[in-house]
């Protein structure tokens, strides 16, 4: 098979859903038009643990509009069955008005479904609940944690003993919501025991195989749309409660239902990065070789399911060190369970190994970025297995002469500019290349175009565009002439957009269905007795602008059209797949080096990111225009890490105190400036077939910590705990 | 391109068509000058009439007059999203807090989730789709693509009508000027760098 | 949301005829609705007030100004008068809120908009204010926010307003419109403390609307700027906030007006700082000694305790912004 020209994949693309965005047309789960859909509002616990001994509904049922109000005592028993096809973790998932029992603040209660969605609001308000309320635990020090994972090479006790430099360090880390700014929201509508749901989801596969379960319907009956999603950062990776109360609600007044979430309530049942203790012991040689990391993580959980997290995988591979051990807690607390969001582990792990590196830096008066060049590994040391790429000390190279690295006063508090103290801080970001099962289907019609499908998902890092960049250089076609759709459970599988596996796990996918499209059209030439291409020799085909032609003889071959015209074919097909092997004989990660300036006012103690530069190794990079603002993106959220973002709970009744956008603080334009992203110019085929190393995650890790440590260049203040705010520097 | 995927939906626009210039809104239907476009209804009239104190209302929407008759509690981007089909305004937090929502007013650059439909008696509303002029994009909406001012997409609307607010109040004088008077937009896709190069954009272009 | 009836009023008297017989003022709404909307407001009857005639803002005799009370936010801070004459009222408009708010938002509805402590904004909370008598769940709960000074054993929020603190500083009046005619209430008095009756937070009468807010002329020239400290650099209340006016004659500070925001129950006047700047020549250490006594009196709570240094380091930043170093 002769490879196909490179034209759409690298090149600045605009987005291919751009117009449909900018016109207000793209439609969102509850933007879908359902003729006679009534408006679902759930009505949330006001105590964290307990049970609930009454509910009146009776102000809510007589409220004009109201159709029914559903709580535990009226709704049917629904089946809840296990499902394997899900991220739901280890436990027992919430079970939506099944029992009296109340685990968190804020699980839902009730639903009241209305007409309007005034009249369901208020009625909702006027729901009476009376509960038997129990002292909940919500604070990670409450609770003695539950070791979930250990690991242990060399000896990292014997080492931190003889080491020459010892720093040991605990650490404390926010609870964070992912918060994007389209809340959950659900349409459910059933046909017979068909249902069929619009949904804001990163995964249409589990949602569809979570309400089955739920339901206790064949997944076949359920089919899930979601050719939008209004960003996500991980928390569309699960099915939460409110899916099924949609769907419930719909079968309970045999109407479509459209259910979205209030913002207050995306604090409280939609997971959150978990609050994070960290205690980090390193030890270190004079040169700066760090020989022994002790790391204890502990982050809180739900009662009822055990969160996971990849925490350990930084300590293991990160840096050269001989001697690691590890023991992860969770500690189990009555809240809502977690989920991964953006950067999942590696983000809150990178915060503390990144400021204790850059610690030793400066006690040992070693340039940071020196110091982990010093530090780098020739191979994973957690595998013993080779890096199928590993270009970090490249990132830092060209990291430091863009940014203007050696130019910096090694010494804290040395630099100012009016009132502000100016710093600059680098950290290492890391993430893990992750790939999984992957289909698609495409279609190419005699007029040329064609429609490539997977039921994949795009929350904003534009798998629209990137799909259709990757299928039009394998059919040869331009990128007007390629359709990609995905969000939909009609179309072959996907796995979820999280992990940062979609592009190549997908994108393998969709390539390999158009190399079989197009080998297809190529067969069909060169055995077609009428073709110009007939009797050559297939491997020696390309395809160039929908044009079949021998690869050294440009003249010599024909259009698709012509192809399929001759041939009386409406159009031709393919299904494709990619099935990674399970296990790699390489150690796949995406890194970067992230740098940063900040100016801390001197007096106030506020700090402002100035300017970032992140330079990374992620492979092969499809769609670097849209690559660009993923990176700029992480950039964002990981200021809104360091510096900004922090859910409140009240341990006294487990109360989340700031559920609003107004009190918890994402930055707006006014606080980013200067944001830059490199990539470096790559290919990794070891990963997978496209070459691609993932980027969405990756470009979150890291930022925290360089921001920390400029932070603390800038005033020679060291701070373990995020976010960082003005009370810890004045 | 159509995004959508096959046999689902088509996108509301298409779909909800006027099927009059008047329409009514979840009240009580007045009999002679209120005609009722079933997709124009969240909810059957006689239902929705009795949700609530309601009140008639006539005024200008991307150019259209129509008369509505709205419960008294529904917010303008309600009355759009749930009533007119307009989905293009985005509800993000419903209150104040996010710019999601972000219409034009009689010309300004308002919050309509805090904006009572009630109040709006010969008011000109200019939303996201009422932007473009046939196909011919709004510099601005050319401008967010051409900078890839947006990820998910979904404060995109409200971001642009905000930036056509910011236009308007000539507060585009610098890239600081144009961050600051943006800042009641959040976008947790962290776009700010390139909508603040999209306006630039469009202000270079007027 | 409660359901309400609606009506719009275009002349004074019968407006305040509707706010007598129990009906609710709303002008910009941006405060009424959204309290509406988490039912911590329930007014029965809206009276749209948005059609008075109330939108100008006109010189008065002794030199001072009158902005009608249905002016909006942005229309106060753009005015060429207002910034000429005040900077201060300008420059804390302009960091209030977001652009969009404050297209919508009047004067009169942004000295009367209600606290932001989000206990208050959380019906299922106790909140004395809110509530009189179940408590106030701020006090030993998550309290970061709050103020530190003219807080009481039964509420301890703030007074959110930013341009308030401008016109606490500058020693305003609001005009008043009731049923009984017109009468005037200084801004010292018009905002009060919780004490034992957090649910009172102006000395405003059933049926009353504020008509305008006045300036009092200022002798000139008068330097004048607000500072407002926040984590996020935009669209987020102050955490602490300063308004400051001098007026330097003979190198000497004849007048100072300071107040400050984020801190207090309500806006909270210096007069103490005031008097530490009046008849001193600008200079550094002035600013620093005049700052120290900014924060007298101060009760912190658990987790704003560092409010009080802060609140010094904000005046002491402002009096040298406004004031210059010689
Ligand atoms: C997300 C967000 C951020 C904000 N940030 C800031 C900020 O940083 N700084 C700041 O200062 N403010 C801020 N605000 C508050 C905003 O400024 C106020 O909501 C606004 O000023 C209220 O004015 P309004 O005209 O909308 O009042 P309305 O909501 O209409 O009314 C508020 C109250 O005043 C009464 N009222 C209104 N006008 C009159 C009158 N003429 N006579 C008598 N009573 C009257 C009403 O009955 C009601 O009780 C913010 C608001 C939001 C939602
Ligand atoms: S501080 Fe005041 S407003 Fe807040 S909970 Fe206490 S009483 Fe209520
Ligand atoms: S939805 Fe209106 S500001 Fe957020
Ligand atoms: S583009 Fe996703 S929130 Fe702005």
């Amino acid at each position: 098979m002769s490879p196909q020209p490179q034209k759409a994949v690298g090149s600045p693309l605009s987005r291919v859903d751009g117009r449909l965005k900018v016109t207000g047309k793209a439609a969102y789960a509850v933007d879908h038009d359902i003729p006679g859909a009534v408006h679902a509002v759930v009505v949330d616990s006001s105590i964290a643990l307990g049970r609930i001994t009454g509910i009146d509904t009776s102000a809510a049922e007589a409220c004009p509009g109201v159709l029914k109000v559903i709580t535990h005592r009226n709704a049917p028993r629904l089946v809840y069955r296990d499902n394997p096809v899900s991220n739901n973790p280890r436990g027992r998932r919430l079970r939506v008005f099944q029992d009296d029992q109340v685990l968190f603040f804020g699980q839902p209660v009730a639903a009241v479904v209305a007409t309007t969605l005034e009249a369901a609001q208020h009625a909702a308000s006027l729901v009476e609940v009376s509960y038997e309320a129990r002292q909940p635990t919500t604070d990670l020090a409450g609770r003695p944690g539950n070791p979930l994972l250990n690991y242990a090479r060399g000896d990292a006790e014997a080492a931190l003993a003889s080491a020459e430099v010892r720093l040991d360090r605990e650490f404390h880390l926010a609870r964070n919501h992912h918060n994007p700014i389209e809340p959950h929201a659900t349409i459910a509508r059933w046909d017979g025991d068909k249902l069929t749901l619009w949904d804001k989801t990163q995964y249409v596969i589990g949602t569809q195989n979570e309400a089955a379960a739920v339901f206790g319907i064949p997944v076949e009956n359920v089919r899930v749309i979601s050719p939008f999603v209004g960003g996500a950062f991980g928390t569309g990776l699960r099915t939460w409660p409110h899916v099924a109360i949609a769907a419930l609600a719909a079968r309970e007044v045999g109407r479509p239902v459209k259910l979205a979430l209030s913002r207050r309530q995306m604090y409280f049942t939609v997971g959150y990065r978990p609050r994070y203790e960290y205690k980090l012991r390193l030890g270190a040689d004079r040169q700066g070789r760090v020989t022994a990391m002790a790391h204890e993580p502990t982050y809180e959980t739900s009662n009822h399911e055990t969160f996971w997290e990849a925490t350990l995988f930084l300590g293991q591979m990160l840096y050269n060190v001989p001697n690691v051990s590890q023991t992860l807690r969770t500690v189990s607390l009555d809240v809502n369970t977690p989920l991964w969001m953006r950067g999942p582990g590696f983000s809150s792990t990178s915060f503390c190994i990144e400021v204790a590196m850059d610690e030793l830096a400066h006690e040992l008066g070693i340039d940071p970025v020196e110091l982990r060049l010093r530090n780098e590994p020739t191979r994973d040391l957690s595998t013993g297995q080779p890096f199928s790429t590993r270009r970090l000390r490249e990132c830092f190279r060209v990291g430091a002469r863009e940014f203007g690295w050696d130019r910096r006063n090694p010494k804290p508090r040395s630099t100012r500019d009016g009132d502000w103290l100016i710093g600059t801080g680098v950290a290492t970001g890391c993430y893990d290349t992750n790939r999984a099962r992957a289909e698609a289907h495409a279609r190419l019609d005699a007029n040329g175009t064609a429609v490539v499908q997977s039921a994949a998902s795009d929350a904003g890092p534009g798998t629209y565009t990137s799909m259709t960049q990757v299928a039009a250089d394998a059919l040869g076609l331009a990128v007007r002439e390629v359709e990609f759709r995905l969000g939909d459970t009609l179309m072959p599988p996907a796995p979820p957009q999280g992990a940062s596996q979609l592009m190549a796990s997908v994108g393998s996918a969709v390539q390999d269905t158009c190399d079989k499209l197009r080998q297809q059209a190529i067969s069909l030439a060169v055995g077609d007795r009428r073709s110009p291409l007939h009797g050559v020799n297939p491997d020696d085909v390309v395809v160039i602008g929908g044009r079949l032609q021998v690869k050294d003889q440009p003249a010599r071959g024909e259009t698709y059209r012509q192809l399929l015209a001759r041939n009386n074919l409406t159009h031709l097909e393919a299904n494709g797949l990619y099935n990674p092997e399970a296990e790699s004989p390489y150690s796949m990660y995406a890194y970067s080096a992230v740098f940063a300036e900040v100016g801390v006012d001197v007096n106030l103690g506020l700090v402002r990111v100035r300017r970032m530069l992140s330079v990374y190794d992620a492979g092969r990079i499809i769609s670097p225009k849209l690559a660009d603002s993923q990176a700029v993106g992480g950039m964002v959220g990981g200021i809104g890490m360091a510096l900004l973002e922090h859910t409140v709970t009240d341990h006294r009744d487990g109360r989340i105190v700031n559920a609003n956008l107004a009190d918890y603080l994402v930055p707006v334009n006014a606080d980013i400036r200067d944001l830059r992203a490199i990539y470096l110019d790559g290919d990794d085929r070891k990963a997978d077939p496209i070459g691609v190393k993932g980027l969405g995650e990756l470009v979150k890790v890291g930022v925290a910590p360089a921001i920390a440590n400029a932070v603390f260049h800038a005033t020679g203040r060291r701070v373990h705990e995020l976010p960082i705010t003005a009370e810890a520097l004045l | 391109m159509s995004t959508d995927p096959p046999a689902a939906e088509p996108s509301a626009l298409s779909r909800r068509t006027f099927v009059a210039t008047t329409v009514a809104v979840g009240g009580a239907v007045a009999a002679g000058d209120l005609v009722v476009g079933p997709s124009a209804f969240g909810a059957e009239p006689s239902t929705a009439a009795e949700t609530g104190p309601s009140t008639r209302v006539s005024l200008v929407v991307n150019g259209r007059r129509l008369t509505v008759v709205v419960d008294n509690r529904t917010s303008l981007l309600d009355l759009l999203r749930e009533h007119l089909g307009l989905t293009g305004s985005k509800k993000g937090c419903n209150a104040g807090a996010c710019g999601a929502c972000t219409v034009l007013v009689d010309g300004r650059r308002v919050n309509s989730c805090l904006t009572l439909a009630v109040r709006l008696e010969g008011a000109e509303v200019t939303t996201i789709e009422g932007l473009a002029k046939g196909e011919r994009l709004h510099p601005l909406q050319q401008a967010f693509i051409d900078q890839d001012a947006f990820q998910c997409g979904f404060c995109t609307p409200g971001q642009i009508m905000s930036g056509v607010g910011c236009l308007k109040e000539g507060r585009t004088g610098s890239a600081e000027e144009i961050r600051e008077w943006m800042s009641g937009n959040l976008c947790r896709c962290g776009c700010y760098v390139k909508i603040v190069r999209a306006v630039e954009q469009a202000a270079r272009w007027k | 949301m409660y359901p309400f009836s609606y009506t719009r009023v275009s002349d004074l008297r019968t407006a305040v005829q509707a706010g007598s017989d129990g009906g609710r003022y709303i002008a910009g709404g941006t405060t009424l609705v959204d309290l509406m909307r988490e039912t911590v407001e329930r007014p029965g009857k809206l009276v749209d007030i948005s059609a008075l005639p109330l939108r100008e803002v006109t010189a008065t005799k002794g030199g001072g100004l009158r902005i009608g009370a249905l002016m909006r936010m942005a229309e106060v801070a753009a005015h060429p008068t207002v910034r000429a004459l005040y900077a201060v009222i300008s420059q804390a408009l302009e960091l209030s809120a977001s652009a969009q708010l404050r297209n919508m938002a009047t004067i009169g509805g942004n000295i009367m908009q209600r606290t932001r402590c989000t206990y208050f904004r959380d019906v299922t909370a106790s909140c004395n204010r809110r509530e009189p008598g179940t408590g106030c769940a701020a006090r030993e709960g998550f309290n970061r926010t709050h103020a530190i000074l003219g807080t009481s054993e039964q509420c301890v929020a703030t007074h959110p307003s930013d341009v308030a603190v401008a016109f606490a500083a500058l020693e305003a009046t609001v005009h008043l419109l009731g049923p009984a005619g017109e009468r005037t209430v200084a801004f010292s008095d018009f905002l009060l403390r919780p004490d034992n009756t957090p649910q009172r937070e102006q000395s405003i009468r059933q049926g009353e609307l504020i008509t305008a807010v006045e300036v009092p002329a200022q002798p000139r020239p008068l330097r004048s700027g607000y500072v407002k400290v926040r984590d996020r650099q935009s669209y987020e209340f102050a955490l602490t906030s300063a308004a400051v006016a001098l007026h330097v004659r003979g190198g000497v500070i004849q007048v100072a007006k300071v107040a400050a925001g984020g801190v207090g129950t309500v806006p909270w006047k210096l007069s103490a700082v005031e008097q530490r700047l009046i008849g001193q020549r600008p200079s550094e250490a002035l600013w620093t000694q005049a700052a120290e006594v900014a924060a007298d009196g101060a009760q912190p709570l658990a987790h704003n305790n560092f409010k009080v240094e802060l609140l010094k380091r904000t005046v002491e930043r402002q009096l040298r912004v406004v004031g210059g170093t010689r």
